[in-house]
């Protein structure tokens, strides 16, 4: 298949259309308007509905209402217009309903910069929108995967009856690489037979809504919600490891400091240096035993976390790692990136640490 | 390194030269080089940082490699630098007005060509070369007559006619010579549809010596590198 050459926002739109997304709406922001941009042409061109919306507010609730209706819905924005979009994704959690939520994180906080940023993990992670709620959350550190996680995050939403987020450094979206559009075979999925399209003969109005004021029954809903999370917590689990076996260090990191992350470790193996990088694929849930297996290895001097931020991830690599190795962090910050020789000094640095 | 004779002539008849095109086509790769080339051979070379559109990947952020090279930047201030806005740095009128100057005009994609719009009687006046910069394997390029139509678009928004067609058909660091060579036809083609004459190609440094074609090879010197190249 030929090769072709996309900038990520681009892909990820594309993506979106070839999943059957039919539904879109947004609001511009820097760097993710070429997603808007690219689906008010493509959009009405494959049948599908293009809104720009009056705010990102008014977006996350246009994809409730075409969720509701059993269509493939997504918004993106960048950091701050997810921050507004957080009430919204609540709500879609309540509801279970299905969506795709892309996120090119820029450097925050408050308006901050429009260069690229990983400072919204928390918020992604830990706590999306208000309640108990979990968001699959999925981190590409090239094109070709995000392209391919798109197409994934349509299905594992409408499987699980809940919103996934694409989360991504603005980087990934600006960025161009080549790909190739591969077919995809259809997932098996279950029937939408709660959407709200009217009795259809089965004599219940389909009612979707997040509102149960009964408190008894909604402590039974949550505790159905935390029976799905946990079946997402052991069958979702993805992640990368390359040379991570016997490996004296194992740098973790996503997304863009992955890739760089990689060429740190690949310019320290010729200085016969063996570095290992674990890249998270899915940041929720996250990989906590297949890297606590390899922080494990006696091999292992140090389990170093690379970030865009001042540090979050490196919470769960301290969850994973559960005090069995040094678990140091470096972190560059407000749209600045990390650069391979700064991420080989912090490994210099550890050995040296290490043998003193 | 001294111009080589075909593109002696080519950059000798004129003073400003615009570089247009669909997004990504590679127009900052081809804007900086073809400005190196101009100092490179003595002129007093500036680069225009026209980009209203792109956040990311913009000349202006290369100003140290320029300098470097004897060229003079001109771009927005540094209050609206590093911003997401349509700032057009009002330097520019330097680079039309100053014959003793010499100039690429690194334009924005697709819709970002409007930004040409104000200059163009100036530019038109000036014989300026409009040079337009096609990469097959980006969007809206698969075939001639796509690429033809994104072409008429992008010059009207610039409300200045294409003089001439440069191919930089690449996959980044996955072209080949095969990449390259597969697009000889589909060149010819949208040069004899558009009746615009292919000035010259773009290669990237590293496969320029291998290849023979028809018309002159600028070899580019990759400068917009992804962080961790």
């Amino acid at each position: 298949m030929q090769k072709e050459l996309w900038k990520g926002n681009e892909a990820i739109a594309e993506a979106a259309v070839r999943a059957g997304c039919r539904a879109y709406f947004g609001y511009p922001i820097t760097p993710q308007n070429e997603i808007p941009e690219y689906m008010s042409v493509r959009m009405p061109e494959a049948g599908g509905v293009f809104v720009q919306a009056e705010s990102e507010i008014a977006a996350i609730n246009m994809v409730y209402g075409a969720a509701a209706a059993g269509v493939r819905a997504m918004t993106s924005s960048s950091s701050p217009g997810i921050s507004l979009k957080q009430e919204g994704i609540s709500y879609l959690i309540g509801a279970e309903l299905p969506a795709v939520i892309v996120n090119m994180m820029r450097g925050g906080p408050g308006l901050g910069t429009i260069q690229a940023g990983q400072a919204d993990y928390f918020q992604a992670t830990r706590s999306p929108g208000h309640g108990d709620g979990r968001m699959i959350v999925l981190a590409p550190s090239g094109i070709q995967e995000a392209a391919d996680l798109v197409a994934e995050a349509f299905d594992l939403a409408d499987i699980y009856r809940n919103p996934v987020m694409i989360l991504a450094d603005g980087m990934i979206g600006q960025m161009m690489e080549p790909i190739v559009w591969h077919e995809r075979k259809p997932a098996e999925l279950p029937p939408k037979d709660w959407a709200a399209l009217g009795r259809e003969g089965d004599g219940r109005t389909h009612f979707v809504t997040s509102l149960r004021l009964q408190s008894a029954e909604n402590e039974v809903f949550n505790q159905q919600l935390m029976g799905k999370y946990q079946q997402i917590a052991r069958d979702e689990v993805r992640w990368e490891a390359i040379d991570c076996q016997d490996a004296q260090i194992i740098i973790v990191a996503y997304g863009t400091t992955a890739r760089i992350c990689q060429s740190a470790a690949r310019k320290l193996k010729q200085e016969g240096i063996r570095v290992g990088v674990f890249r998270p694929i899915g940041l929720w849930p996250y990989p906590y035993e297949a890297l606590r297996k390899l922080a494990e290895q006696d091999t292992v001097r140090s389990v170093l976390t690379v970030e865009m931020s001042l540090g979050q991830m490196v919470e769960d690599v301290r969850l994973a790692v559960c005090g069995v190795k040094p678990t140091p962090f470096y972190g560059r910050t407000g749209g600045m990136i990390p650069e391979t020789e700064q991420v080989a000094d912090q490994v210099h640095q550890i050995l040296r640490e290490v043998k003193a | 390194m001294s111009l080589n004779n075909a593109f002696t002539g080519l950059l000798s008849h004129q003073r400003v030269f615009v570089i247009l095109g669909p997004y990504g086509s590679g127009k900052t790769e081809i804007a900086i080089n073809l400005a190196g080339m101009l100092a490179r051979d003595g002129r007093r070379a500036a680069l225009a940082d026209l980009d209203i559109v792109n956040p990311y990947f913009r000349s202006r952020e290369k100003e140290d490699i320029l300098k470097a090279a004897g060229i003079r930047l001109i771009a927005p201030d540094k209050a609206t630098w590093a911003a997401d806005l349509p700032a057009v740095p009002p330097e520019i009128l330097t680079l039309i007005q100053d014959d003793s100057l010499t100039g690429v005009l690194d334009v924005g994609g697709d819709k970002g060509s409007v930004v040409l719009a104000a200059f163009s009687e100036a530019l038109l006046a000036l014989d300026s070369a409009v040079w337009y910069v096609i990469n097959q394997s980006r969007l809206g390029a698969q075939s001639p007559r796509e690429a033809l139509g994104l072409l008429r678009e992008i010059e009207a928004r610039a409300r200045l006619p294409v003089t001439g067609l440069i191919n930089n058909t690449h996959l980044l660091g996955e072209t080949t010579l095969k990449t390259i060579m597969a697009v000889a036809e589909y060149t010819w083609e949208l040069s004899a549809r558009s009746g615009l004459p292919l000035v010259f190609n773009g290669i990237q440094e590293s496969l320029a010596p291998d290849l023979t074609l028809p018309e002159p090879i600028l070899p580019l010197a990759l400068v917009m590198k992804r962080p961790w190249e």
